[in-house]
């Protein structure tokens, strides 16, 4: 266990300054829905909230939204509306306490949500094109999609042809165009190019700091859990994306990152870093905390993720957007980030290697959900791949992100117990398989 | 077979019809209807592993669409790729819980050689089907690969774009086969395909004029062998057998006319179809749409992959699969119902569909404001009991034909 002496306003600033954050930014929502103002509805993946911001359009993200009434366990309550309405029990459990939220006026237990004036979707889902023809059919809106056309094939495994991304970027680009005019009707405003640049450049500040935080976690011990705060660093980063707020709170979190990283504070407060894992998919949000404290329990801390790659909204990308051509770039970005956030869900496994690797990983823990395929359909195939190259155990537990009557707490804490047992009885064997050579 | 990939590269000359079925030419209609059945359920796949043994290269297509022309230019044969209804050894293993059933059994087709592919290619339909590169790549030798169908044919770009992405898959085809395909050889195939969408297009008129000379699950083999043999092949069954059941003597019985919705994908068993077809006539339905998806004509002058590509976009049906402003999909469901004049719908998803199962919502609400019956149910392409949807159907048929 660390023993250093905590700077009690540093260490933990992150996790207070973003829930400060998001409860402002859901005051904005309720005080825009009060007032009857309309927002803009996006998505994490592809969410074009540089665009929407220089419009200066509330912004919503429903998947936010409804993984908060998970977390603060209610969920039941909207999904059962939709179900009531004729949504399946097996359909994103998302859409359906999205759909429940609509019928109950917005009503959400962080406040009030803002109905939709337009939507911005992309393919990075298909589950969006069909939750945006929800709210076509509620609210007769103009529904954007933005097609960005993603990896055919595993990235690496054959070159492009001379053109073929050329083509996708262009094709971006139209679409973006499009969006625009789109927005100006929408909006009754001009689009203004200068304001984008403003703030293109937040955004851009905030993907340094996104990155060189990431980077610190390889830090033996870790100085941030993947899933807990990194969910709550997800938020901040889709919430605030392109804002002076947004830069400097990630600017502050790498300097607490960096002071954790030289006094080797770790995101445990009871007890030594034991195991070093990564997480695959989307958390148990229905009982989030105990999730998370099943593995604490055993010194587990979770040193990356693929929600932190695929819901960042490329921040995790190394690509900064040409504040000289910013209207090609954000074409050129949204096809890099859509593509990676893509790729991280379907052509993962040699991502999932390399980080292995780079944090030195013990362990993978795999968390398919009912309410997602994108995220879970090929984990059980891409985890043969892991187990086949790398000397790590894989853990993999079905629940759901939205859904408590497929989340069953003892089943979960048995899987879960069985894994760890395995990693500590390889690392005694290890360790006297060390001390006899 | 060497007839057919030799004459990848002969232009607009007529090809030979290679046969992969071993029937007779004049067979009467209901040995043809019986061996065209047993082969759309035999899960060993005969025609296409003839084609394979005889040195021919398949490309297999996951569902809904594909522009077959592209594979059939290069003297490839394009094989629909829907699942089977078999027990799964392998595949299941390979996946989590909560999917769809034809995912697994695609895969199931690959891992225990049932199917041999040069080429496989999936779309991003759904997020599971989308998922089904990587994980065929990742354990078959077959190259396999995402075709990206535009999700915004609004974009006035999207006919470019598409056009270049059928360039693209043109150019891994040709990889494969190792000789050029060139417009003419395009046109070609365009006009193979025109005709067998014509004869389809007639199959259904059939079904909506006189849809009882043809029962629901005899028009589904009919349309279905054809993802299974060459398309010539095809055509000339449909052309031999299209008069034979316009000449059949069937009278007309008091059944409902209703349109069968919820077949785009997975496919149901055909003794569901069967169970259907003894209470209803099914005057239309979206079974394997994906072969009908282009619904006029196809221009054989000008640029082939930019007609391709128009077509797509512009002339074509729906499906929940595919997101375009101008086609809501309930709208185009009641444009369906009311073009076969039918008196109720069956809103029909596989389970685990999550575009089938959204689609329902809409589907429900749309007729339920239009005060046209329907009857909701799943399916699943390996089930095996249908006295439950049985009685659950002919309850709802007898209120509409008492009500």
């Amino acid at each position: 266990m660390a023993t250093t002496t905590m700077d009690e306003g540093l260490v933990g600033r992150g996790a207070r300054d973003g829930g400060r954050l998001f409860r402002e930014w859901f005051q904005t929502l309720t005080e825009a829905a009060e007032s009857g103002e309309r927002a803009a509805y996006v998505f994490v993946m592809g969410s074009m909230m540089e665009i929407l911001r220089s419009f200066d359009m509330h912004t919503v993200f429903p998947e936010i939204n409804s993984l908060q009434t998970a977390v603060r366990r209610v969920s039941d309550e909207y999904l059962s509306v939709a179900e009531d309405h004729g949504f399946s029990p097996d359909v994103c459990g998302y859409v359906k306490a999205d759909y429940g939220l609509q019928m109950r006026g917005g009503e959400h237990p962080m406040g009030r949500i803002p109905k939709p004036s337009v939507a911005v979707l992309t393919n990075a889902c298909n589950t969006y094109l069909k939750w945006g023809e929800i709210w076509e059919r509620l609210y007769e809106i103009p529904i954007i999609t933005v097609d960005v056309p993603g990896s055919r094939r595993a990235p690496g495994s054959q070159a492009h042809r001379a053109g073929e991304l050329e083509r996708d970027r262009q094709y971006v680009e139209h679409q973006i165009r499009e969006m625009i005019g789109t927005l100006e009707e929408v909006s009754g405003r001009k689009f203004d190019i200068d304001r984008f640049r403003e703030v293109l450049d937040f955004t851009n500040q905030m993907g340094r700091s996104w990155r060189r935080m990431m980077e610190l976690n390889a830090n033996h011990p870790a100085v941030f859990d993947a899933m807990q705060e990194g969910t709550i660093y997800l938020g901040v980063a889709n919430a605030l994306r392109g804002t002076q707020a947004g830069a400097d709170y990630f600017r502050d979190l790498v300097e607490e990152m960096e002071y954790k990283v030289a006094e080797n504070i770790s995101p445990l407060v009871d007890r030594d870093e034991e195991h070093r894992l990564i997480f695959v998919g989307v958390p148990c949000y229905p009982i989030f905390r105990r999730f998370y404290q099943l593995f604490t329990e055993w010194g587990g801390v979770f040193v990356s993720s693929t929600y932190m790659w695929f819901a960042s909204g490329g921040l995790d990308r190394d690509f900064e957007y040409d504040l000289d051509n910013p209207i090609a770039s954000i074409a050129e970005g949204m096809l890099q980030s859509v593509t990676g956030a893509v790729d991280a869900m379907l052509f993962h496994d040699q991502s999932l290697i390399e980080a292995i690797d780079r944090y030195g990983a013990d362990g993978v823990v795999y968390h398919p959900v009912k309410s997602c395929r994108t995220v879970s359909t090929g984990l059980a195939d891409s985890r043969r791949v892991v187990l086949e190259n790398r000397d790590v155990l894989c853990l993999y537990i079905e629940s759901d992100m939205m859904d408590k009557r497929v989340v069953s707490e003892a089943q979960l804490k048995n899987r879960i117990d069985a894994f760890f047992e395995g990693l500590e009885s390889r690392k005694l064997r290890m360790a006297a398989s060390g001390a006899a050579s | 077979m060497e007839a057919a990939n030799d004459a990848a590269g002969a232009g607009t000359e007529p090809r030979d019809i290679v046969r992969l079925m071993d029937l007779a030419c004049d067979a009467p209609l209901d040995e043809t209807l019986w061996y065209v059945r047993e082969i759309v359920e035999d899960s060993d796949f005969p025609t296409v592993r003839k084609w394979t043994e005889a040195g021919g290269k398949v490309l297999g297509h996951f569902q809904v669409y594909f522009p077959e022309e592209l594979a059939h230019a290069a003297g490839m044969l394009p094989v629909k790729i829907r699942g089977a209804q078999m027990d799964r050894r392998e595949a299941d293993s390979h996946f989590g819980s909560y999917l769809c059933s034809i995912l697994r059994s695609s895969l199931e087709l690959g891992l225990t050689d049932r199917i041999d592919l040069a080429m496989f290619v999936t779309h991003p339909i759904c997020d599971a089907a989308r998922n089904l590169a990587s994980i065929w790549a990742r354990n078959l030798d077959s190259p396999a690969q995402i075709l990206y169908l535009p999700q915004n044919p609004n974009s006035a770009f999207a006919g470019v774009y598409l056009e270049g992405e059928y360039g693209r898959v043109l150019a891994d085809i040709t990889e494969i086969t190792g000789h050029p395909v060139t417009d003419d050889d395009l046109r070609a195939s365009i006009v193979v395909f025109n005709d067998n969408r014509r004869l389809l297009r007639d199959l259904y008129a059939i079904k909506r004029e006189t849809p009882w000379l043809l029962p629901m699950d005899e028009a589904y083999v009919l349309v279905s062998i054809g993802g299974l043999i060459t398309r010539e092949e095809h055509n000339e069954l449909l052309e031999r057998v299209l008069p034979m059941i316009l000449a059949r003597e069937a009278r007309p019985q008091d059944k409902i006319r209703v349109v069968f919705e919820g077949g785009f994908c997975e496919q149901p068993p055909l003794d569901l179809l069967r169970s259907i077809a003894q209470f209803c006539y099914v005057v239309d339905d979206d079974f394997l749409i994906g072969l009908r998806w282009i619904t006029s004509d196809i221009p054989t002058e000008g640029a082939p992959l930019q007609n391709l590509a128009k077509a797509y976009l512009d002339e074509s049906s729906y499906s929940p699969v595919q997101h375009d402003l101008r086609k809501p999909k309930e709208k185009m469901l009641l444009e369906r119902i009311r073009g076969a004049r039918a008196d109720a719908a069956i809103v029909s998803a596989a389970k685990m569909c999550e575009p089938g199962l959204d689609e329902q919502v809409a589907y429900s609400q749309a007729l339920d404001q239009e005060d046209i019956p329907y009857f909701v149910t799943e399916f699943e392409e390996k089930m095996t009991s249908f006295d439950h949807l049985q009685i659950q159907l002919e309850t709802f048929v007898e209120n509409l034909l008492f009500q």
